[in-house]
């Protein structure tokens, strides 16, 4: 079982990024699970999302502790250093920074890609949205989840015209990932 | 066919696809998105029942009292306080033997004002004669419903089907939604014995004497007692129908097992989980899941544990004082027919969360006889 845990801020759409993703995983033949930390949302405060994903049903319910994947939607989060405290060893994670992964100072063990996704979301959809954005860099650098997984779950949540922006912010996050 | 839903999600669309004619509701965490999605139906087009916004949960319940008694096939959803705010009119209802199905997303109970899950909001009206429904994935909850209505409308006697709020309200997973045309051949079209007609006038919940009180309640408990035999029959032909397994209680791991745990709700799959991390280092445990805590199946579980050594029984809700709601069930129920040690654990309060290792730590109370509850959270 592959476990994923996303942070960001309220507003962002962690929980929407969480979705996506065990939709994305789902519509490639696995088993997902998705769900935040349940709590009561305000906007800016600290958000965690959690995703699952297998090959057979999915009955654990606890929340994730020691994740092998990481997605920080907001590198400010990342200032108190207890959000990478605990992954696994040798842990995925994927921040949305315009730094390099070189100039910041995170646990060595992880294994660290950086996108500006902000930037990015602001180039092609117009607006600070990054899920999309992340959600293909997530694909571009693990192949957990596809391409085409990922944009049938965009097309069933958005409008026609929204989902298009967000496919093309997908795949510019699958492309750029691996250029970091 | 295979979807992944969030589960309010999928309990809105299965409600809609049984084709239920009024839904009155008032909105609660974390209830909230079922009747938000119920409403959306409604207000797409996508659904003709009535739905009636109340003004309070108390409102909700009464108005279908009023719809269920005029014939009409009903439902509502509430959690927490608002399942308290109703408890006068779930009395009624039950007394009435009207067949109205409800959802019970769990959640704590005040005070501390807390808005995250435990069991104790539906433990608390228990003994309302209410018949009282467990899932623990949102696959079964979704098919539990189908279930209730079925079961319901045979009895004349409500029915609850509760879920852990947020555990399994809030969370998407793969599902599979049983079609409206699907459900229309297991589940025929509500036409109620008697109901309010002004051509042909009859009181519901009419006032009795000393002289009839007391054996219409015991109609009602004897009824009660039946249904058990009623739900059974009805979760085999759900099996055939629809091809999954629902049961009142399901035992997993080894059959050898000295020790097992019991419990209800969405904690069971951590529990399977945990269990089987255990059979790999050499320790045998069961686990016993409980589908119905009314009508209780004694005779269900001593047939399946009574033989056990040591039974653990995790409780997310408490008669505070004594011990785990579940655990003085079997302890009521083991009296004079087993010989097992039962301990009763807490967890899970409040929307602490319960991990495989907190499960492990449970397990390692087994054969302490105590009269005390032991809380674990940590």
């Amino acid at each position: 079982m592959i476990e994923i845990r996303i942070h960001g801020r309220g507003g962002q759409g962690s929980v929407t990024m969480a979705e996506l993703l065990a939709e994305a995983a789902f519509y490639g033949g696995k088993e997902a699970q998705a769900f935040p930390n349940f709590g009561v949302e305000r906007r800016g405060a600290p958000v965690t999302a959690y995703v699952r994903i297998d090959s057979k049903p999915i009955r654990l319910r606890s929340q994730i502790y020691s994740p092998d994947y990481a997605i920080i939607q907001d590198a400010s989060l990342l200032n108190d250093g207890k959000i990478l405290a605990d992954l696994k060893r040798g842990a995925s994670v994927i921040i949305n920074t315009s730094k390099k992964a070189s100039e910041l100072s995170l646990p060595k063990n992880l294994k660290i890609k950086t996108i500006n996704a902000s930037g990015l979301a602001l180039e092609i959809i117009g607006k600070p949205i990054i899920n999309t954005i992340l959600l293909g860099a997530f694909a571009g650098s693990t192949g957990l989840i596809q391409l085409s997984g990922a944009e049938k779950a965009i097309k069933e949540r958005f409008s026609a015209e929204i989902a298009e922006k967000n496919i093309a912010a997908l795949r510019r996050g699958f492309e750029v990932i691996n250029q970091n | 066919m295979k979807k992944i839903l969030e589960g309010s999600r999928a309990i809105a669309e299965t409600i809609k696809n049984i084709g239920v004619d009024v839904v009155s509701c008032y909105p609660i965490t974390p209830q909230t998105h079922i009747v938000e999605d119920l409403a959306k139906f409604k207000a797409d087009g996508e659904a003709d029942y009535e739905y009636v916004r109340a003004e309070s949960e108390f409102a909700a319940m009464s108005i279908l009292v009023g719809a269920s008694a005029a014939g009409a096939r009903t439902y509502t959803a509430t959690s927490s306080q608002g399942l308290l705010l109703m408890t006068e009119v779930l009395y009624n209802v039950a007394g009435m033997r009207l067949p109205i199905v409800m959802t019970d997303a769990n959640r704590a109970i005040s005070a501390p004002i807390n808005i995250w899950n435990d069991q104790q909001d539906a433990v608390t009206v228990r003994d309302a004669g209410w018949i009282m429904l467990y899932g623990e994935n949102n696959q079964e909850v979704c098919d539990l419903h189908v279930l209730a209505y079925k079961i319901a409308e045979a009895c004349q006697i409500p029915v609850m089907v509760n879920l852990d709020g947020f555990v399994l309200t809030h969370t998407l997973e793969t599902i599979e939604i049983i079609d409206s045309k699907s459900i229309k051949k297991y589940l025929p079209a509500f036409k109620p014995s008697e109901k309010l007609d002004p051509k042909d006038p009859l009181t519901f919940g009419a006032f009795a004497t000393p002289k009839h009180y007391m054996e219409i309640r015991q109609e009602l408990h004897d009824d009660v007692v039946a249904s058990k035999k009623m739900i059974a029959k009805e979760m085999t032909s759900f099996k055939k129908y629809f091809g999954r397994k629902l049961s009142l209680v399901d035992y997993y791991g080894d059959k050898s097992a000295d020790t097992v745990v019991v419990a209800m709700g969405s904690v069971l799959g951590t529990i399977k989980d945990a269990i089987d991390e255990l059979k790999k280092s050499g320790k045998k445990v069961g686990v016993l899941k409980v589908s119905s805590l009314r009508p209780f199946p004694a005779e269900e579980i001593i047939k399946e544990i009574g033989n056990k050594k040591n039974v653990i029984v995790i409780d997310k809700s408490l008669s505070l004082g004594e011990e785990g709601i579940l655990a003085g069930e079997l302890k009521r129920s083991f009296y004079g027919n087993s010989k097992a040690t039962i301990t009763s654990v807490i967890m899970g309060l409040g929307g602490r969360d319960i991990t495989k290792e907190m499960i492990k730590k449970a397990i390692t109370q087994a054969g302490k006889s105590r009269n005390q509850a032991v809380f674990i959270g940590k």
